[in-house]
């Protein structure tokens, strides 16, 4: 049994934003931090949704505290995080079936939690996003966005890290180790080696989403969650710029939301079991009712070409007066063990969603400090710009002045979007050897000196990192030949090539994943043309002969 | 435009057949859409390379009698199969592609990462291995050219080393590649081909000759030779060991050569290769049992009237089948197709396992003209990776239905006598 040296403030648990955020918050109040994650950051829930910058518009009826919550997190957002989030803005559209009456309910409940809103004519609607369906009747207007989880989690962890926080990843928690009613650390175990590790610390953070349930167990505390499975498919190009939204009670596939090079329709909602959380599949039956309901707010998604399906656990807390899960909560839950449970020293984060997480680790954070005694620490984390957002917003935008413009005009494509991926952090990746722009993934045009930056600063192990880190085999093509060529790169900082070529099938095999629950028309000939090449051509498949390769998705 | 027979595809199967039957004096005109199979090319061609639980199959032809009755290799029987090999490789000769290897017994190439496949034709200047577990030396340099990511030295030097021989790395480039390598999208192995020929191919020969001393024989990957043989022939003589070229990743130099090569031979023997058109619909006979004519993207109203066609578009990579949520179809000509309606069925989840899908293709009798509305359609003969009952990739035996089925479509269009 190994054992870590330092003894820490606070241990978290949970590489999602939630953990993330609070790694950092908790590092900026000067505390000696550990972040552990069981597989990659933002492998739960965080990497698994709509990557929506609500404005709140969407809860201003059902939710209006949830709804405050989202607008004020979505102006700091703007600022603290820009290179992370782009300003499309969002519609909330009234359709033929729908009661227009609603609008006005709508209207005035988000402007009641500070949302501004405005109804707009159904023909300026049309102007503005003209993928938008053109039967609508009536339309809003709201301050929605795109946030980009992946880049927002990753800067989180790096200011975290910048700060002194260790960060582990690929360690699962095993057991807690106790003394009378307090928590004094954990036994962690490395998921490739089975090498089991003690950490010791103040406090631990449960942040482990939906999986927090498990790790509350293994504490001996019940927290009572439900997973909420939710769908979503990726659409190939950007359809829409604009969110497009259903002007009605919430409901299945009623958000359009566009990032980067796609747009994304979602979600369903499903109840699914514990047994279910680590291996989510889409079914046709929640393919056909995103493609049925989406194409209501544009009915240009019949025609473009679905890139791939996924579905992430939302965690929902029943609350605990209530134990039969009837009266769910989506808004944040902070939970002190020692209050509820009589166990000294651990603490759970849950509920909440993306767009909370900064709050959320605030929280979180408020009550680590409160039991190790800083209460003077104050949060600083909403005016505090992250790693990558430090320019004020004004100097890249397109529109403004005259010398950024020349920057953007001067700057080659692969810099401009390592830019818009890693926004100042770009200073960081090089470019001046010969074949350091060389590109590795053409859709997403990502390089070899941002591919070489990743696996040097952002915690890189194998090409799924990658993917999350870079957006590297994330375009149309799905890694087609970007994956082997990246997974050359990673074995010469690796040395392995055993281990490359078996994350080589690990990373094509999740990209199937993803697609066979929406192949059809171009998606089947580009799968053909993957195996033709990964196993007919490279031999991949004689590879795995006689390997077991159950182990593939992880 | 009146043609003796249209050929609608000009991968390695309609191109076979037009080079056949423009040999045989007939106007024919193949269609190309541009790019196919043939472009994403090991360097090798399969006839049978594994049998149905997936174990390498060392004579192709005792084989096929195991597979599947609707296999095209069972419509052809093996007699027919045997007759139509001894033309394969006297059809390539005189396109100026040399191949070795035979249909009795196949050999062996060494994938991108180090593992072995079973082949049956490989290009005169790619490595092959007689058995499969060992090279012919002690010592190896593997060369890479400066900046290339489509090749993989220590991948392919796992599969070097298991079969003991000692692998040693280097790499080499050349002012023309030096200049390629400005751009951040021009390192790919067609591209770099393009580039090295007169002066280039004496630096590149310069430069492996001073690798590695120790090394026995270099192996490289498949960077020269873009239209013909030329430069890797030359480089071949200038440099002082034996020097074998390797299957890159991405677009395949000796695909795209094969092709070239093919497509040129197929004009000069007076047939007209359509390039970048595509047919976008079939003009029928009155009662649906014959085709009598394709419109193609390019020509619009005049239309490509002909007494036989051929279809040689492919499968789903070369959209010759094309599917919707709820079924499979023929998109140019609607031919009926042999697959399921329910998509539930298509797929397996593990990627690396067979796919039911490779083997959908088209209808046909057991002549292999195609069906439509379920009447045969017998002046429209299906060819290579359209038709339907062969798992091309798990079987290797993708190469091997394109040229014998080719092949037989060209003798019957002929009239010829097949038992003779």
């Amino acid at each position: 049994m190994n054992k870590l040296p330092k003894h820490y403030d606070v241990i978290i648990i949970g590489g999602g934003a939630t953990g993330a955020g609070t790694a950092r918050d908790c590092a900026l109040r000067g505390l000696k931090v550990l972040l552990i994650e069981r597989f990659d950051f933002t492998a739960g829930a965080t990497g698994r949704n709509h990557g929506l910058l609500h404005s709140g518009a969407r809860y201003a009826v059902t939710d209006p505290e949830s709804a405050t919550e989202c607008i004020k997190e979505n102006m700091i957002l703007r600022n603290i995080a820009r290179h992370c989030v782009e300003d499309t803005g969002g519609l909330f559209i009234t359709l033929p079936e729908d009661d227009l009456a609603y609008q006005k309910l709508f209207i005035e409940k988000c402007r009641e939690a500070g949302i501004s809103a405005e109804a707009i004519d159904p023909e300026l609607a049309r102007r503005i996003e003209p993928a938008v369906n053109p039967e609508l009747i009536g339309a809003v207007k709201v301050p929605d966005g795109a946030v980009d989880p992946f880049r927002l989690t990753t800067a989180n962890i790096i200011d975290a890290r910048r700060h002194g926080a260790d960060v582990i990843t690929y360690h699962e928690v095993m057991r807690f180790i106790k003394s009378g009613n307090r928590i004094e650390g954990l036994v962690m175990r490395d998921v490739h080696t089975g090498q089991e590790t003690e950490a010791y610390g103040s406090v631990v953070v449960n942040a482990a989403g939906i999986w927090g349930h498990l790790v509350a167990k293994k504490a001996g505390v019940d927290i009572n969650m439900f997973p909420a499975k939710g769908s979503l498919l990726i659409f190939g190009h950007r359809v829409n710029n604009t969110v497009i939204n259903r002007c009605r009670k919430p409901a299945n596939a009623d958000i359009l939301v566009p990032g980067d090079t796609i747009s994304l329709i979602g979600t369903t909602s499903d109840r699914v079991s514990f047994d279910e959380i680590d291996n989510m599949e889409v079914t046709p039956e929640e393919v056909d009712i995103l493609i049925r309901e989406g194409e209501k707010l544009s009915p240009r998604l019949a025609t473009t070409r679905i890139l791939r399906a996924y579905a992430g656990v939302r965690p929902l807390v029943a609350s605990d007066d209530d134990p039969s899960g009837r009266s769910i909560s989506r808004g944040i839950v902070c939970l002190d063990h020692a209050k509820r449970d009589g166990l000294e020293g651990f603490i759970t984060i849950t509920g909440g969603k993306l767009m909370t997480y900064r709050l959320m680790a605030e929280w979180a954070t408020d009550m680590v400090c409160a039991k190790l005694g800083m209460d003077k620490a104050k949060c600083v984390t909403a005016t505090t710009p992250l790693p990558g957002s430090e320019k004020p917003v004004e100097e890249n935008a397109p529109e403004s002045s005259h010398p950024s413009r020349q920057h953007i005009i001067e700057l080659p494509t692969e810099q401009l979007a390592a830019e818009g991926r890693h926004g100042t952090l770009t200073e960081e990746i090089r470019w001046q050897n010969p074949g350091d722009d060389a590109l590795v993934c053409e859709c997403e045009q990502v390089s070899v000196g941002e591919v070489e930056f990743a696996i040097d600063k952002l915690n890189v192990h194998n090409l799924i990192n990658l993917r999350r880190r870079t957006r590297l085999g994330m375009g149309t093509c799905q890694g087609q030949l970007c994956a082997c060529r990246a997974a050359g790169l990673l074995d010469k900082a690796d040395h392995c090539a055993e281990r490359s070529l078996s994350d080589l099938c690990s990373f094509v095999s999740e990209r199937w994943k993803g697609m066979y629950p929406v192949a059809w028309g171009d998606t089947v000939s580009e799968i053909q043309f993957t195996q033709w090449i990964y196993s007919g051509v490279a031999g991949l498949d004689e590879f795995l002969r006689d390997r077991d390769t159950e182990h593939l998705l992880h | 435009m009146k043609f003796d027979t249209v050929i609608i595809g000009g991968g390695l199967s309609g191109l076979t057949a037009g080079i056949e039957l423009a040999r045989a004096g007939r106007k024919t005109a193949i269609v190309s859409a541009g790019q196919s199979a043939l472009h994403f090319s090991s360097g090798s061609m399969e006839l049978l390379g594994y049998d149905a639980q997936g174990a390498p199959v060392e004579h192709p032809l005792e084989a096929v009698e195991a597979l599947p009755d609707n296999h095209p290799y069972k419509l052809l029987g093996r007699e027919r199969m045997e007759q139509l090999l001894a033309r394969v490789e006297p059809l390539f000769s005189a396109t100026g592609v040399k191949v070795s290897g035979t249909h009795e017994r196949n050999h062996w190439r060494l994938t991108p990462v180090g593992e072995v496949k079973p082949a049956w034709l490989t290009i005169e200047d790619y490595l092959t291995l007689d058995t499969p577990d060992a090279l012919p030396w002690k010592h190896v340099a593997v060369v890479n050219i400066e900046g290339f990511l489509d090749f993989f030295p220590r991948f392919l030097a796992r599969g070097i080393e298991r079969r003991h021989t000692t692998c040693h790395f280097a790499s080499v480039t050349c002012d023309a590649i030096r200049h390629q390598r400005e751009s951040t999208t021009e390192m790919r192995a067609t591209n770099i081909a393009r580039v090295v020929h007169g002066e280039s191919v004496d630096q590149l020969a310069a430069a492996l000759n001073a690798v590695v001393p120790e090394a026995e024989a270099i192996l490289m990957p498949a960077v020269t030779g873009f239209d013909d043989f030329r430069a890797s022939r030359r480089l071949r003589s200038l440099v002082k060991r034996p020097l074998y070229f390797m299957t890159t990743m991405g677009t395949s130099v000796p695909g795209v050569r094969s092709q070239i090569m093919m497509q040129k031979h197929f004009r000069q023997l007076g047939g007209a290769y359509m390039l970048g058109d595509t047919v976008v619909k079939g003009g029928y006979n009155a009662d649906g049992t014959r085709l009598l004519n394709v419109e193609t993207a390019n020509f619009g109203s005049d239309r490509l009237e002909a007494d036989h066609f051929i279809f040689a578009a492919g499968s789903f990579f070369s959209h010759g089948l094309n599917s919707t949520p709820t079924g499979v179809f023929e998109p140019v000509l609607g031919l009926d197709v042999e697959a399921p309606a329910d998509r539930n069925l298509w797929f397996q989840k593990d990627i690396f396992k067979p796919q039911p899908y490779m083997r959908f293709g088209l209808a046909t009798d057991r002549a292999m003209h195609a069906k439509k509305g379920g009447k045969v359609i017998d002046n429209i003969h299906v060819v290579g990776a359209s038709l339907p009952g062969a798992d091309a990739l798990r079987e290797g035996s993708g190469a091997g239905i394109a040229l014998l089925t080719a092949l037989d479509a060209a003798d019957k269009i002929l009239n010829r006598n097949i038992n003779s």
